[in-house]
């Protein structure tokens, strides 16, 4: 249960094409990420496998059945939104009650399940609450039982925790990895962070203007970008992309150096630069460095900390067996 | 917030609102009097205001003359009956514009208010000639469809700003969780918008109610309601001020005391969204 196919879908909102043709298949009990900046699509390539839109051409497919033309209700999917979507008039439990009530369980079974989804979800004090008198972690706990209630095939997130604070923001990420664990349900999540897909996904795809860029797992995405897109949106800080003659000596159009690939000194190296800011994070350093004649602004990362003031002349050497090389179509050389 | 005011002003701008107030309402407050006085002291001149024989008999004559309660029970079915048949029409209306509105939504809505821009005399032979084709002149169904296709624009439009004010993921959201189209509007669209639609179905029986141009042209004894009641009392036999006072106030009666019971209701309808 869980195995979700996009064959050649296609998505037009008036004359505009949002998703090119498209495949992509996603795997029973995977943990899928879609990532990407705002507007790549992902929302909407989300939307289309819940069927909350409809696709303008191609298949989708949900466990080996034809769903392109199915309402959403029948796919048995269950999504968590951004924004919550509670349902404001109805107590937690009634929230929570909603889709097997859809689906017409009997109370006893509908109790148990309420029951056991509050308990795993540290919900059982607050089952009588209406939404708006919980917190924005707690809702998102209700969005997430009424998902888990209806026992779906895949679990569709949308963006589910932009909307908490960076500490709540952590914790919910584990929850989630911890309830996916758990059920071993298909989760397909959709995060413009790079983090989190990096820290969530077994598999990522990562998509710019409704194109897929690359789909792997999150260290082939870190050890071999197949663009240079993909190359600039994985990795944080982002890797250093430098073009022009010394990309040329290593015969590049442009060679890319992460951040925490190179080593700095302050009487040798291969590259010279001045030190610009330096962000202490204590137990790492990213110090910005100018005027290296490479590129704008060159960003390293370092464990610890370093005696480097702001306009001191530093030298640095990239770890070569960890360079990235793009051709002039932006694509990876071996 | 508490600014100081001076006394003086206060009591000025008090008396300025009181004096306004008054005003507005002397028109029922007269025919209220007016109502309770024989037909010669209702044209006295000078008017006489408090100082007169009160008397009931007024009603007592109304009463015998023409069928009060009929008419009543005509106003009610019209009404409420014009109003259902509005909502049930204009719920799924507004919920298509609101949450799947096409190119051309915004100007199938202008057009609709384009409509009340119409001058109701404009299609008055038109309506007559249809209601005399199909047989419903003087009929309740007739004037129940009339009312209700005056007011749907108004219905469509108010139903359709409250419903813009629910947000589109809850609707999604009961979709992925199973419910159908009726489920979706019945269990939580309905609910969330509950407020507005009963706003909506008050103003909707308030302006059915008083609507004057139709239930009077269009009736003449069996679905004859309140309005035409009233207006039996001015024609052929000349004016007679008492009676028609007396008939207007038990005409406005009973609208009064559900505007007076409802106004909060109407009030929280009318901004609701406003403040959150």
């Amino acid at each position: 249960m869980g195995q979700i196919k996009l064959n050649q879908v296609t998505k037009r909102f008036g004359d505009v094409q949002v998703i090119p043709p498209l495949d992509l298949d996603i795997n029973e009990g995977e943990f899928v990420v879609f990532v990407g900046p705002s507007g790549c699509g992902k929302s909407t390539l989300l939307r289309l496998i819940a069927g909350l839109e409809d696709t303008t051409s191609g298949h989708i497919s949900i466990d080996g059945n034809d769903a392109t033309q199915l309402a959403p209700a029948k796919r048995g999917l269950a999504m968590v939104f951004q924004s919550y979507a509670l349902y404001p008039h109805m107590s937690v439990r009634k929230n929570i009650a909603f889709p097997m009530r859809m689906a017409g369980l009997d109370q006893a079974t509908q109790d148990a399940k309420i029951d056991a989804a509050a308990k795993a979800l540290n919900l059982t004090d607050y089952l009588d609450r209406k939404p708006g008198q919980l917190s924005g972690g707690q809702r998102q706990r209700v969005a997430i039982g009424r998902a888990i209630v209806r026992e779906p095939a895949a679990f569709l997130f949308d963006e589910p925790l932009s909307n908490l604070d960076a500490a709540l923001r952590v914790g919910m990420r584990l929850e989630i990895m911890e309830l996916h664990e758990k059920l071993k349900t298909t989760m397909v999540y959709v995060t413009h962070d790079q983090v989190e897909a990096m820290t969530m996904a077994d598999k990522i795809v990562v998509l710019q203007a409704g194109v897929i860029e690359q789909v792997g797992s999150p260290l082939e995405l870190y050890h071999a970008p197949r663009n240079l897109f993909v190359a600039g949106f994985i990795g944080s800080p982002k890797m250093n992309l430098i073009t022009g003659a010394e990309a040329q000596k290593f015969g590049a159009a442009t060679i890319g150096v992460r951040p925490e690939h190179i080593s700095v000194s302050k009487s040798e190296g291969v590259w010279k630069g001045k030190v610009g800011v330096a962000e202490h994070l204590g137990s790492d350093t990213f110090i910005h460095i100018h005027e290296t004649g490479l590129m704008d602004m060159m960003t390293v990362r370092i464990s610890g900390d370093i005696e480097a003031r702001h306009g001191d002349t530093i030298y640095l050497t990239p770890d070569m067996t960890q360079m990235h090389k793009f051709d002039e179509k932006g694509l990876r050389q071996p | 917030m508490a600014r100081a005011i001076p006394t003086r002003q206060k009591i000025m701008w008090t008396a300025l609102a009181w004096a306004f107030g008054l005003l507005m309402f002397f028109p029922i407050m007269w025919t209220f009097l007016t109502s309770f006085k024989t037909e010669a002291a209702a044209i006295a001149d000078p008017p006489v205001w408090l100082f007169f024989d009160w008397s009931l008999e007024n009603y007592a004559t109304v009463q015998e003359r023409s069928n009060y309660p009929k008419a009543l029970m005509n106003s009610i079915i019209i009404a409420v009956g014009s109003t259902l048949l509005g909502i049930l029409i204009a719920v799924p209306a507004a919920w298509a514009m609101a949450f799947v509105p096409g190119k051309r939504t915004k100007d199938v809505l202008l057009w609709m208010l384009s409509t009340k821009m119409l001058p109701a005399v404009g299609v008055l032979y038109p309506l007559v000639l249809l209601a005399k084709y199909f047989d419903v002149m003087d009929s309740r169904i007739l004037l129940i469809v009339v009312l209700m296709l005056i007011n749907l624009p108004i219905i469509v439009w108010m139903l359709y700003t409250y419903f813009r004010e629910i947000p589109g993921e809850i609707l999604e959201a009961a979709r992925m969780d199973g419910a159908s189209l009726t489920s979706e509007i019945l269990y939580v669209l309905t609910p969330m918008a509950l407020p507005g639609i009963a706003s909506t179905i008050l103003l909707s029986i308030i302006l059915a109610w008083n609507e004057a141009f139709w239930t009077i042209l269009l009736t003449t004894v069996d679905a004859a309601p309140l309005t035409k009641f009233i207006a039996s009392f001015s024609a052929p036999e000349g004016l007679f001020y008492a009676k028609l006072s007396a008939a207007s106030i038990l005409a406005i009666a009973p609208i009064l005391v559900m505007g007076w019971f409802s106004q909060k209701q109407l009030v929280r309808g009318l901004t609701f969204g406003a403040v959150k």
